[in-house]
């Protein structure tokens, strides 16, 4: 496929710290290839900015090949987006139309306070995952491989599915709730499902979720954006298993 | 419980809300299947039926204790639902510029709470048009039958054992049947009692089926409620779209295997029974 270039108009969310009022800031963009990251194209526009003395635009990014979960951004109204399945980084300039205008926004949550530009603190996820989402494991020198403990491969592939999350909020970010149940379903789930954590099973999904209370998330209305949203396809079926978890420590 | 909250936490309110979503779900079937009796083509059938629903509804004890579940989850769905909406207001201060939410979910699943209150404020003026006459009104009507033999017509009060009484045997009042020379008068309402004797000798049906046909034939206003009514169940129809198999989600039932089912079925049932309640007051006004 032969590259191609396109001109667009971009209207970008800028503020300048955490305590300032933002708001949307239009630019022009000419000859963005259609074969570049969406990412590469905010690169692009930087330079464009850097070269005009102005301040680039914050957003968060890492691998740059969709594992990491650090970029965001909320695309035309969507998460990630247009395409489903990918993360921003994944999301290439062939999507959008020649001339076409694009909304660039941070994830808006209270959990989620903006720190500059497009970048979000993220550290309530962190918080909600040292609540529980973890398994105790005895590092004496006698640790038993995880290979010898047989497991269901239906499980194993269900705890894999759940363990694809990677954090990078797209799921509260398109919750019209700001919910976190889809995150939070799946850490609780990756464990749950597998008998190395059902040991902690109780506790974990109790503390989770208390957590996730107190970061101030909403609450799930089961909508489903989060499982359209998702850049790694996480199953509501996570969110339905959390309840149960849930309700099963709640009455024990 | 440990350190659970289950009232306060996130999960906990999700569970009431569900269950008292549900167990609201099995009381529309009770209360669809007493309407549908005013469908009856029996003589008399349609009042009679729906009348002696209605006394069943008041009378029962066992009814008496699933009615007072109801209230209690009418207000309890609405007062978490709403609890519910404002912390998820709360949850993003600072909204999108641009924001493409139909491209991930359907609009009943987005406007849960508009619905909800439509159909409270539903719930309200329909109590006050029929329940609150039902329980309060001192002028309810009371079921009569006209019974034609040898060319003459007779009103009668039908009891609720199955007898008849001639209505003009029986005064409204105690002082009224000794004053006319009555041989029975009614007390409390209902009750049929003997005026030599002054015990009760039967129990007289409200006619709740002449206060329901008479709302939606009021020469003014009639077509406007039977618009609002269709409307009304309309709006019910949207929230149990998403609501009914959401309820199932909340309290952790879903698996590939039967969640299709569930989805279905809500579809299914919000949909039927919002069409069959909604066919009531248009059957009313255009063919009775």
């Amino acid at each position: 496929m032969a590259t191609k270039y396109i001109n667009i108009n971009l209207k970008v969310w800028r503020q300048k710290d955490a305590k300032a009022k933002g708001q949307m800031e239009s630019y022009k963009l000419d000859k963005v290839s259609t074969d570049s990251s969406f990412l590469e194209m905010l690169d692009q526009l930087n330079e464009q900015l850097v070269n005009e003395r102005k301040e680039p635009v914050a957003f968060d990014h890492d691998c740059r090949e969709g594992i990491c979960g650090m970029c965001s951004l909320y695309i035309n109204g969507r998460a990630h987006g247009p395409d489903r399945f990918i993360t921003t980084c994944q999301l290439h300039m062939r999507s959008f139309k020649d001339g076409e205008t694009i909304f660039i926004e941070p994830w808006r949550s209270k959990a989620f306070p903006v720190i500059k530009d497009l970048v979000v603190d993220r550290s309530s996820f962190d918080r909600i995952q040292q609540a529980g989402g973890f398994v105790s494991v005895n590092t004496s020198g006698n640790t038993i491989d995880a290979n010898a403990t047989p497991i269901n491969k239906a499980d194993a592939d269900r705890a894999f599915e759940a363990a694809a999350c990677i954090g990078c909020g797209a799921c509260v970010a398109s919750c019209k709730n700001g919910s976190a149940m889809l995150f939070v379903g799946a850490k609780v789930s990756q464990y749950a499902l597998l008998p190395q954590g059902k040991v902690e099973a109780h506790d974990r999904v109790l503390n989770m979720v208390r957590q996730m209370d107190e970061e101030g998330f909403g609450n799930c209305t089961n909508t489903g954006a989060c499982e359209i949203e998702c850049p790694k396809g996480i199953s509501l079926e996570n969110i339905a298993r959390m309840n149960r978890e849930y309700l099963k420590a709640s009455l024990s | 419980m440990a350190n659970s909250a289950f009232l306060k936490s996130s999960l906990a309110k999700k569970y009431w809300m569900a269950l008292t979503g549900l167990f609201l779900c099995l009381f529309l079937i009770g209360h669809l299947l007493g309407n549908l009796q005013l469908l009856s083509t029996e003589k008399y059938g349609a009042a009679l039926r729906f009348n002696q629903y209605a006394h069943f509804m008041t009378t029962n004890p066992a009814v008496k204790v699933l009615s007072w579940l109801t209230y209690i989850s009418i207000l309890f769905h609405a007062i978490d639902g709403f609890w519910l909406t404002v912390q998820n207001r709360k949850a993003r201060p600072v909204g999108y510029v641009k924001n493409s939410p139909s491209a991930n979910t359907t609009w009943a699943s987005r406007n849960m709470a508009l619905l909800g209150s439509l159909i409270l404020l539903f719930i309200v003026t329909h109590m006050a048009s029929f329940w609150g006459r039902m329980h309060f009104d001192k002028n309810m009507p009371l079921y009569k039958v006209e019974i034609e033999a040898m060319g003459q017509k007779q009103s009668f009060y039908q009891l609720v054992n199955g007898q008849f009484v001639p209505v003009e045997q029986v005064a409204m009042s105690l002082v009224e049947a000794r004053e006319k020379h009555m041989p029975k008068y009614i007390h409390n309402k209902t009750e049929l009692f003997d005026t030599n004797a002054k015990i009760q000798i039967g129990e007289l049906y409200k006619d709740l089926y002449k206060i329901t046909v008479d709302f939606f034939k009021q020469p003014t206003y009639g077509l406007l409620y039977v618009i609002l009514y269709v409307i009304s169940m309309a709006v019910l129809a949207f929230h149990l779209s998403h609501g009914l198999a959401s309820s199932f989600q909340s309290i952790g039932m879903s698996h590939p295997k039967y969640s299709p089912f569930i989805d279905k079925f809500g579809l299914v049932f919000s949909i039927v029974v919002s069409v069959l309640f909604a066919i009531l007051p248009v059957y009313i006004y255009f063919v009775l």
